[in-house]
């Protein structure tokens, strides 16, 4: 739990029409080889992503169980498997591993963000002791509890669209993150939404980011200015 | 010796299974009931070996039900049919294969009634109307022949009166009852048993 408190941090929210995934990016060191595209955020399967916070050497064990799992279920049943089927699994793999055979728990909470015929779009959060629960908009990793009151705060339900939750996540990772300034490099944004009966799951690019976190700070000093009238003029 | 005819329309599926329970030259029973309810929305009528039948059926039933108590809703019509053909397909490579065929009748909100035709080397279709055994290479040419989507119950009931009239006729094997039940998104309900004394009437 406690790396989990240092790791990068993780945020989800739930739109009316899909889920935003937003993720810090620690490693931006220039001397890194940008082997992967997307270092917190993996997919599951057709339907179902998640990110990760923690121990990464844990997440990679527990992502390629997820992807097991699904396939597994794939085969079986020839759907996709429903999300919470797939969290309570893997959840009872980690539970397992706090009762017993004196292995450690695996130090990784984790966020799901998928899509099922039965419920919809949904949001799962889960950590190291193998409990999950179904969010509307949370946030794993530093200053996570910071980041869930201010999204008590601002988010609304059945009011938010992707556009909106997109907004809003960066206005919460803005306050939330280690550097003072919001840059693309440092941050990770997905989407999954579904069109045409089929889930799209997209990783959005460099320049996208770029232009959400411009708006965004248009719509800082348009408020910052707002409230010191007096020092306009 | 056995044989099982399936039908699906745009609201409905309907079943007919003979009802004779024969052991070599033997008839032990002729009120036999080959439909098995997987559940509300779950209908299979089986033939084959006997034993393998109960035993291949009862065990999917088991595990649809299991399912439903595990996740608080039921696994939809194509994939238990999935989930059917997977069981099938891993025993068929292994010390004890099911000799099993049958057909897989379903209905949910999202698919609409659906049938599956199944045989017992796990190969699967989904299709309009099927049928299994001797019996059923009679039946399929007259449910070509007065087929459509939009048919009522009665009229689909009616050609099954049609097939069953068919292989009483043709058929070396006697097999004067047939047991029709029908699928639908009020649940499954049987209708009147097809007998050979109701037909020549």
């Amino acid at each position: 739990m406690e790396a989990i408190g240092h790791a990068g941090t993780c945020l989800g929210i739930l739109a009316s029409d899909g889920i935003v995934l937003a993720a810090e990016r620690r490693n931006t060191n220039k001397l890194l080889d940008e082997v992967f595209f997307s270092e917190k955020i993996y997919q599951l399967n057709a339907d179902m992503v998640c990110s990760v916070a923690g121990i990464t050497s844990d997440a990679n064990v527990l992502t390629n169980e997820l992807r097991l799992i699904s396939q597994r279920y794939l085969l079986q049943y020839g759907e996709s498997i429903p999300c919470e089927q797939l969290v309570s699994w893997l959840c009872d793999v980690k539970q397992a591993y706090t009762q017993y055979g004196g292995k450690r728990p695996f130090g990784v909470s984790l966020l799901y963000a998928g899509w099922d015929h039965q419920y919809g779009f949904q949001l799962y959060q889960s950590d190291p002791s193998g409990n999950y629960g179904g969010w509307k908009a949370t946030c794993i990793g530093n200053n996570s509890a910071a980041a869930v009151s201010m999204l008590k705060q601002e988010y609304k339900e059945g009011e938010t669209k992707i556009d909106d939750a997109l907004a809003l996540a960066i206005r919460v990772m803005s306050k939330t993150m280690d550097a003072t300034k919001l840059t693309p490099d440092k941050l990770e944004l997905a989407t999954l939404t579904r069109h045409d009966n089929k889930t799209y799951i997209k990783v959005l690019p460099v320049a996208q980011v770029k232009t959400l976190i411009a708006d965004h700070e248009k719509k800082e000093a348009a408020e910052a200015a707002k409230s010191k009238p007096s020092t306009a003029s | 010796m056995e044989c099982v005819l399936g039908i699906s329309c745009n609201d409905f599926v309907i079943l007919a299974s003979d009802m004779t329970n024969a052991h070599s030259i033997l008839v032990n029973k002729q009120d036999e009931d080959k439909m098995f309810k997987l559940s509300d929305r779950l209908l299979m009528a089986v033939t084959g070996e006997s034993g393998d039948t109960t035993q291949f059926a009862e065990y999917i039933e088991k595990n649809i039900q299991l399912y439903k108590m595990r996740n608080g809703y039921e696994l939809s019509p194509p994939a238990a049919a999935n989930f059917t053909r997977r069981n099938l397909a891993d025993s068929l490579r292994s010390r004890s294969p099911y000799m099993v065929n049958f057909l897989l009748a379903g209905y949910s909100e999202r698919t609409g009634p659906e049938l599956y035709w199944m045989d017992y080397l796990a190969s699967m279709i989904k299709t309009p109307f099927a049928t299994h055994g001797y019996g059923g290479m009679f039946s399929i040419g007259i449910m070509d022949r007065y087929y459509r989507p939009d048919l009522t119950e009665e009229e689909a009931y009616d050609i099954l009166k049609k097939c069953v009239a068919e292989i009483q006729k043709r058929l070396i094997i006697n097999l004067p009852n047939f047991q029709v039940k029908v699928l639908d998104k009020n649940g499954i309900r049987a209708l009147n048993v097809i007998k050979s004394q109701n037909l020549t009437a």
